[in-house]
């Protein structure tokens, strides 16, 4: 019997490591003596170019990388945290908490602006606006909205054309989008409006930056809300199709946070890859990053940048969220 | 000498006494400043943090029946430390988890409290409010915890500070004590070196102004030294009287002892005589010299100075003494510079000078000669010599203290004061004697003024 739950126990393990990942990748397989597996909220493609230039200066280091949903991240992540060495997720709220939490460890050796970390534990290596993405063809002949007013005022004068053919974060499965959308409420009533409109055009959620862009370029819908322009960006120099709207009323900018775990086995090397992660992504002149790197905050000049302080976890308590959520769904999901 | 007993370091006791309370001092200082420190620090964060926890029960509202809480932003926004402190917190209705973390526990005694989450010190507020809708009458309750990292920033900050304060106050307390413990001891030291300064007859009292404390010392020193000095002088003049009266009844037993041997015939009675005429001598002479040493202690005390030629005083000396001199086979030579002038007491000097040629013709032998030198350059100097047997080469440093006689003088008339004049002569006119014996034999006593 006991033998019996045992292989339960193991089976049922495995069937939780086999759980859906959006990508699962491995680097530098061979040769390595280490290996650090990696949880992602990243898409592989903007990430391989800086995993392939560390394990080429660290040979010694495998990588698995393994991309999910931000939510998704807080979740397994929670679960069984000395299953991954390193966490990167643009969810900076989640992120934080966990720190506040104590699964980050804090490194001695990483010399990083106060702004641009917490606790010597979570450090940002990006600075990321949220966009408008807009695909031309809807807006031709006509000026393409450069603040959230002009595009409610757009969406309200061609009803038919924008019916079914929004798209924005669905913030109950979003991590970012979650994020995202509290800042913007936080920042002003627009945001509201905004949703308003949208809920009466029909709008559809998504949770991923990259499927609401495929949609985009394919035509099925014209606006996309709160995107993350450096999903768009790499595209858009390929395809002429999409316009990146960052709204001049106030940006809401990310930034893509990383932290070791505290229950990692291989603490030194996850160090050395922090290390590497923000060197490179500091590193400007180089040319080879498909990540945007970390915007030097000019006094006042960024100040809607999302700051990393305790504040953040506002809107993670349950009851906050809750609120949210269902005033979130009053304006957005009107049938 | 004598040794001084010493016992301990006046010096050593001030500025260890003066150091050990500068330490204290600078410690308990440190200890005060920090400890305020570390209550002000707190009452920071506390302050803080009810500030937060009052947000956060502000926006506690009854809707429907049902308690809504909607937290504010700046709740967690004002607790943001340059440390990144930790923050946890758990909102609670009538004791029942509501949102937050639940390893926090509400406490209704105690508002502040020290407590440990997740593996961090932590400082603990619980703040309430009780809230009344139509039917309904509810308590809510918010724990607030923050980690401290900020704090003990700000304190180790501040205890360098202090220790800084505290070290420095030390340093300069320690400069302090040895500046004052110095100045204090100095005027000891002062006071000794006016004493050791001071010649071997000066008894005279300290009138140099000296601190309040120093005073009963001085003062006892100076009644000591009256003392001293007045009994010295007592015992000085009564060696003077009892000397004068002995040598006056001496001259009178002298001469009837002289007309009794003229008029003894008998050979043993005659010896018997002679050898109480040169006993007579010999106490009348020790009376005389007694008599001059006190002369000379008196007036060594109140030098009074005439310019003389000191040749004309020892020409005039050699004059007077010649007849005895020839009486003994002996001739005195006046030898040296034709004229020396020099200022000087020429009482003392012909005491002095007389006492050298007495000794000189005692142990001079018969038809030798007694040479007296008299030279002015570098500094007027007076030599006798004689052709005796010379001074004993080991006893040359001590023959002139009072009553000291040669090893060799046994069977010579005198009292030992003769050289104790001579040098306490040359002393009180800032001189010196010399004793030297001549390669051919015979001993030199040079007076140096």
């Amino acid at each position: 019997m006991r033998y019996l739950v045992a292989l339960g126990l193991i089976f049922l393990c495995h069937a939780g490591w086999a759980q859906e990942w959006e990508d699962r990748q491995v680097f530098n397989d061979t040769g390595a003596t280490t290996s650090l597996r990696i949880i992602s909220s990243t898409d592989t493609d903007l990430f391989a170019p800086l995993i392939e230039a560390f394990v080429a200066r660290h040979p010694d280091v495998a990588i698995e990388y393994l991309v999910t949903g931000t939510a998704d991240i807080d979740r397994r992540f929670r679960a069984a945290p000395e299953a991954f060495d390193i966490a990167i997720s643009s969810a900076m709220d989640l992120q934080l908490k966990l720190t506040n939490d104590g699964y980050a460890l804090a490194l001695e050796n990483v010399s990083h602006p106060a702004w641009a970390e917490w606790r010597q534990s979570l450090f940002a290596f990006t600075s990321e606006p949220a966009a408008i993405v807009i695909n031309r063809a809807a807006f031709e002949g006509l000026p393409i909205p450069r603040s959230r007013q002009e595009l409610i005022e757009a969406l309200r004068a061609r009803p038919d054309v924008f019916r079914g053919r929004v798209g924005t974060y669905d913030v109950r499965q979003s991590g970012l989008g979650y994020l995202f959308a509290t800042q913007d409420a936080r920042a002003s009533e627009t945001f509201w409006r905004l949703m308003e409109v949208m809920g009466g055009l029909d709008v559809r959620l998504y949770c991923c930056s990259g499927e609401m862009i495929d949609d985009l370029t394919e035509g099925k819908i014209a606006v996309a809300y709160n995107v993350l322009g450096s999903y768009a960006d790499a595209r858009v120099e390929s395809q002429s199709i999409l316009e990146i709207v960052l709204p001049s009323d106030f940006p809401t900018t990310m930034m893509r946070t990383a932290f070791v775990s505290g229950a990692s086995g291989e603490p030194e090397a996850a160090e050395r890859f922090i290390q590497f992660l923000i060197a490179f992504q500091s590193n400007r002149a180089d040319g080879t990053q498909t990540l945007p790197p970390l915007q030097e905050r000019d006094n006042g000049a960024d100040r809607a940048s999302i700051a990393l302080e305790p504040a953040l976890i506002t809107f993670l308590d349950t009851l906050k969220r809750n609120k949210f959520i269902s005033e979130w769904e009053n304006a957005l999901i009107q049938n | 000498m004598n040794s001084v007993v010493v016992s301990g370091s006046l010096r050593n006791r001030l500025v260890l006494t003066l150091i050990g309370g500068a330490a204290v001092l600078a410690l308990i200082l440190f200890v005060v400043v920090r400890n305020y420190a570390v209550l002000v620090a707190q009452q920071g964060q506390d302050r803080i943090l009810i500030a937060s926890a009052t947000s956060m029960l502000d926006s506690a509202t009854i809707r429907d029946g049902a308690v809504e809480l909607d937290l504010p932003y700046s709740a967690f926004s004002m607790l943001s430390t340059a440390a990144d402190d930790r923050v946890f917190y758990a909102i609670l209705q009538d004791g029942t988890l509501l949102s937050g973390y639940e390893e926090l526990t509400f406490s209704d005694a105690q508002a502040f409290q020290f407590d440990r989450i997740r593996g961090s010190d932590v400082r603990k507020i619980s703040a309430s409010r009780i809230l009344i809708g139509a039917n309904l009458r509810t308590e809510i309750q918010i724990v607030l915890a923050q980690t401290q990292d900020a704090l003990s920033e700000t304190l180790d900050q501040i205890s360098r500070n202090a220790a800084l304060l505290g070290v420095g106050f030390f340093a300069l307390a320690v400069g302090l004590s040895f500046w004052a413990t110095s100045a204090t001891i100095g005027q000891l030291g002062k006071l000794t070196t006016s004493v050791t300064r001071r010649g071997p007859q000066d008894l005279s009292p300290f009138t140099k102004p000296v601190p309040r404390e120093m005073a009963p010392l001085v003062k006892s020193l100076n009644s000591l030294m009256g003392r001293l000095d007045q009994s010295l002088r007592q015992s000085e003049d009564f060696i003077a009287e009892a000397a004068h009266r002995v040598r006056t009844p001496l001259a009178t037993v002298r001469s009837y002892a002289e007309a009794t041997l003229q008029r003894v015939d008998k050979e043993e009675n005659r010896e018997a005589m002679r050898s109480m005429v040169k006993a007579i001598d010999e106490s009348s002479r020790a009376a005389g010299q007694l008599l001059d040493h006190a002369m000379i202690t008196f007036r060594a005390d109140h030098l009074e100075r005439d310019e003389i030629d000191i040749v004309d005083l020892a020409r005039d000396l050699v004059q007077r003494m010649t007849p005895i001199a020839e009486m003994r086979d002996l001739s005195l030579l006046l030898l040296g510079d034709p004229r020396v002038q020099y200022s000087c007491d020429p009482v003392l000097i012909q005491n002095a000078v007389r006492n050298l040629i007495d000794n000189a013709m005692k142990y001079g032998p018969a038809e030798s000669a007694i040479e007296i030198t008299v030279t002015g350059e570098p500094v007027p100097r007076i030599t006798v010599c004689d052709h005796g047997p010379g001074f004993p080469i080991h006893e040359i440093e001590t023959l002139t203290a009072r009553f000291q006689r040669g090893a060799n003088a046994a069977n010579t008339i005198g009292s030992g004061l003769g050289l104790t004049i001579a040098r306490d002569v040359a002393i009180a006119h800032g001189g010196r004697i010399d004793l030297t014996n001549q390669p051919e034999g015979g001993a030199c006593v040079t007076l140096s003024l």
